[in-house]
């Protein structure tokens, strides 16, 4: 979680990713945001992020999206 | 036949033809060319009764199938319209403001409470006022009558290196010359069903805005977010049956870049125009895989040049290290590449992209210096005024004779199909107080903007401060903050030494 929160932080040092929970609703992140985190992502903690979870409801809060990793390392 | 002198004609036309076909929509609103029709000519009354004639109005809206018909109906009245979007910084719009000094704003109801937060001291007219005007037939007649060919109809803003961005004034000759050659390379129909990325407050939305009333086609309006969810805008295309797309490459590849392709189909999508930057093969080839009976074309060309300039219909497999040619000129349009003495580079070798044709945009508007650095005298024709517009992008001839794009002549960058003078975000930065140094470094691989400063300022108050003042696709991907600035031996700050900092860090 601590690194997810690094890679989240370098992207909008402006926010508290601990407490929002939406980053999609509020549009604090946008399309760059997300292609730059799945790649960040992939290169932190090698998950790849399929297509299919690609949706607000997995880029809403950090937590959510932690959730995801830990969902994708679980499958492999 | 007729000459067509007025880009209002394709409109005039087909709301006749095709009265109740859908001609702009997005999610939740459809509006018939006979909708477009009426509710242009009223804002065009509206302007006339207004006193408004041949000067620039600023359409002030979100992004809107009601957008699109504001534009035409400024020019139904005479004006030219300058789109300008609340994704802009205010900063922007400012500037914009100060070099424009409009008369007059037109807003929807999510800009009328915004607009008067600006120094701003023109009139302000709603959009749901200005539809409900009753047409002037005869205002409108005399008006038309009195048009000419070479009336500006918009003026888009694009960078500028000075942090001045520059208003690019397009007329009714060269962007007729536009659509009628591109609407062949494109082979738009009736039966062409558009899905609009591209912003409308740049002139790539000419695109489908004008081939759609020519044709009677249609044209979708897909929502900003979608962009972020590559499934979800697949869906979409699906949903309303899209079968033409002109995007950005950035576009493209977050679908195919994301992996989306592989489960899920545009399966109506039969043409595919791209441009802004190049197509990286990896991923271009996974599209073409996808939809491998689909035309996919390569777009290029500068704002200054009316849209686009060159195409190539890709024919060919491309190899991994290849770059897609931009082809050849539309018709109409010659591309001369001049080498350091202003004379053709010889075949092979590598020149200025230089436009010559109707196609050439009227200029800068009110900057006529900054016009007459770009838009030169043919330095091939010493004997009667021609003007040709220098790209200051840097092209070459490949062994087919087609047009390659090489690279950028300055410190311009093309990013997620924007186009970014880095100088730009530095003068932005330059003004930050407490800021005493700042430079930007463009990580070409990983296609992110570096920005290095110097000053008593925290990173998270510079990051702040630049999306406040600066657009989205410019705000530095990476802020680092340094004691000192590296610089040159003619005291220049040293961007080669910043890069290898960022490569090392």
């Amino acid at each position: 979680m601590e690194e997810l929160l690094e890679i989240l932080e370098e992207l909008h040092p402006e926010v508290d990713f601990n407490t929002n929970k939406s980053l999609i609703d509020d549009k604090i992140l946008d399309s760059f945001d997300i292609i730059t985190l799945i790649a960040d992502i992939n290169d932190a903690y090698d998950v790849a992020i399929p297509a299919h979870e690609i949706i607000p409801e997995n880029f809403n809060s950090a937590e959510a999206l932690y959730g995801l990793i830990e969902r994708l390392l679980d499958e492999d | 036949m007729k000459r067509q002198n007025n880009i209002l004609e394709y409109l005039d036309n087909i709301a006749n033809v095709y009265p109740d076909k859908i001609a702009y929509a997005n999610e939740s609103i459809e509006l018939s060319f006979k909708t477009v029709y009426d509710n242009a000519r009223a804002i065009g009354s509206f302007l006339h009764e207004k006193g408004r004639y041949k000067e620039p109005v600023v359409v002030f809206m979100k992004k809107h199938p009601n957008t699109i018909v504001t534009f035409l109906g400024v020019v139904y009245g005479g004006c030219y319209y300058v789109p300008i979007d609340v994704e802009m910084p205010r900063h922007r719009i400012e500037l914009i403001f100060q070099n424009l000094k409009p008369g007059a704003v037109i807003c929807d109801d999510t800009t009328l409470d915004l607009i008067n937060t600006f120094d701003y001291q023109g009139d302000v007219y709603a959009y749901d006022e200005m539809v409900k005007e009753t047409v002037n037939q005869a205002a409108l007649d005399n008006i038309r009558s009195k048009a000419i060919d070479t009336d500006p109809i918009y003026v888009v803003f694009t960078s500028g290196s000075t942090g001045r961005p520059k208003g690019v004034v397009a007329c009714h000759r060269s962007v007729i010359d536009y659509i009628e050659t591109l609407s062949d390379v494109l082979e738009i129909s009736e039966d062409t069903v558009f899905g609009n990325q591209t912003p409308l407050y740049v002139d790539a939305c000419l695109k489908e805005i004008f081939p759609t009333l020519k044709f009677g086609a249609k044209t979708y309006i897909i929502p900003k977010e979608l962009f972020m969810f590559p499934i979800k805008l697949i869906e979409f295309l699906n949903k309303y049956k899209i079968n033409t797309v002109c995007w950005v490459v950035p576009a493209l590849t977050l679908i195919s870049g994301l992996g989306a392709l592989k489960d899920n189909v545009p399966e109506y999508l039969h043409t595919i125009a791209f441009g802004s930057e190049v197509f990286p093969i990896k991923q271009f080839n996974i599209w073409r895989k996808t939809l491998p009976e689909a035309r996919f074309i390569n777009l290029y060309g500068p704002t200054e040049a009316t849209g686009m300039s060159c195409y190539y219909v890709v024919d060919r497999e491309f190899d991994l290290d290849e770059a897609i040619p931009i082809g050849r000129p539309f018709n109409n349009t010659e591309i001369l590449l001049l080498n350091d003495q202003d004379k053709p580079a010889e075949p092979g070798d590598q020149g200025e992209i230089c436009i010559r044709g109707t196609s050439l945009t009227l200029g800068y508007y009110n900057d006529f210096e900054r016009t007459n650095e770009a838009f030169v005298q043919n330095p091939l024709n010493p004997y009667y005024p021609e003007l040709i517009y220098r790209t200051g992008d840097i092209g070459k001839l490949n062994d087919r004779g087609e047009l390659i794009f090489v690279s950028r002549k300055d410190y311009q960058i093309k990013h997620m199909g924007h186009r970014i003078e880095l100088g730009e975000i530095e003068m932005v930065m330059n003004q930050m107080e407490g800021i005493q140094s700042v430079c930007c470094i463009f990580d070409n691989d990983k296609k992110k903007i570096i920005l290095y400063y110097v000053g008593d300022v925290s990173k998270i108050e510079v990051v702040n401060y630049c999306k406040n003042k600066l657009p989205r696709y410019m705000v530095p991907h990476l802020v680092e903050k340094i004691d000192t600035m590296p610089l040159t031996s003619n005291g220049k700050i040293n961007r080669l030494a910043l890069k290898e900092m960022y490569a090392n860090r």
